[in-house]
């Protein structure tokens, strides 16, 4: 097995092992140091976010809101952990150099042509749909597709088999090429 | 920054490193995984699950940890997990996945994740609608597999781990 990959990546093998190993390390760091074992996930934090910037223009709105009040509106681990997410992407691409500005990604010009715009309007209307359904079923691919599986849950089993199954369908319609 | 934040912040870099390190932060490589061309995020999902399940019940069992299973609700997981794969698909990326991106060049995430700070909004203003029809279904509760098979989770681990090496050897065959 390469521990390299062709484009000066590592073995996703060996990269998401070490994740596994960041996985047990965290749970067990913020067990010992907040007295609650936080497990990784990154979707509430959107809720979160959405919460303080509309708390600038409606702050009686999210004070009044039911879910917001639910899931507490304040800058907490798992916020945190999110920024870090940023740092560590930019830090990691810096230090291999393949940090690369990309408005359109291939795939999607192949199929869609060069447009920033609809490239946009697919990012944020799907960034919509995916997050309502996150919610729903409280967790992502981090919440129940790490977590979850780590932890045996029953419903990280349904989650992915979902998120996956109906991502390949609607994948293969989207990016379907026209029969020329 | 309190200790929790501190905290959070080492933990999210330390996951971005390895995110961009394994490449699952492009786009190409979301797409290309569920047009079944590129398991790359499957290989490195998997095998974060290996290491870490057999990590996580050791703590559990031992009592340092405790477990914080997701509740099993029908609704939600059945039409939530279905619209997150909509999303997922148009927008290429998920939510951790979305920022890291951003962080290594890839812009038009910045989209994806204004979309889905929008996205957490709305579902915040439709929550007492969703609360009283699909959440309101069946809630089977927060339960493990070892649960529901009745049976030990160090029995459920090796099978696991002996399926997942199989789907392993299959995508190296098949060079996905």
């Amino acid at each position: 097995m390469k521990l390299k990959t062709k484009d000066g990546g590592w073995s996703p093998y060996l990269a998401g092992a070490l994740v596994g190993v960041l996985a047990v390390v965290s749970v067990y760091a913020t067990t010992q140091l907040m007295g609650k074992s936080n497990f990784l996930g990154a979707s509430t934090t959107f809720v979160r976010a959405a919460g303080l910037l509309e708390q600038t223009v409606f702050p009686e709105r999210v004070a009044a809101n039911e879910y917001f009040t639910k899931e507490k509106v304040r800058v907490d681990w798992q916020f945190m952990f999110v920024i870090g997410i940023f740092f560590g992407a930019l830090i990691a691409s810096l230090s291999d150099k393949s940090f690369k500005l990309e408005s359109v990604p291939p795939t999607w010009r192949e199929r869609f042509g060069p447009s920033i715009g609809k490239r946009a309007a697919g990012a944020f209307f799907g960034g919509i749909v995916a997050m309502v359904g996150a919610r729903m079923a409280d967790g992502c691919p981090s919440g129940h597709g790490l977590s979850g599986m780590m932890q045996l849950s029953l419903s990280a089993f349904v989650a992915l088999a979902l998120f996956f199954g109906t991502g390949v369908v609607v994948a293969a319609l989207f990016y379907r090429r026209k029969s020329s | 920054m309190s200790i929790e934040q501190i905290l959070g912040l080492l933990t999210g870099i330390a996951f971005g490193f390895l995110l961009q390190k394994g490449r699952v932060l492009r786009f190409e490589k979301q797409v290309g995984a569920m047009l079944l061309k590129d398991m790359t995020i499957f290989k490195f999902m998997l095998s974060a699950i290996l290491v870490g399940m057999v990590g996580i019940h050791i703590l559990a069992g031992a009592e340092i940890i405790s477990l914080s299973h997701k509740a099993m609700n029908l609704g939600a997981v059945l039409v939530g997990g279905a619209l997150f794969g909509c999303g997922w698909a148009v927008m290429g990326y998920c939510p951790g996945t979305s920022i890291g991106a951003v962080g290594e060049g890839r812009w038009h995430a910045v989209f994806a994740v204004a979309g889905m700070v929008v996205g957490a909004a709305l579902y915040a203003e439709l929550y007492p609608f969703f609360k009283s029809t699909i959440l309101a279904w069946k809630d089977f509760g927060k339960i493990g597999m070892a649960e529901v098979l009745g049976v030990s989770p160090w029995l459920i681990i090796p099978v696991f781990w002996a399926v997942v090496i199989c789907i392993f050897v299959w995508f190296e065959r098949r060079k996905l």
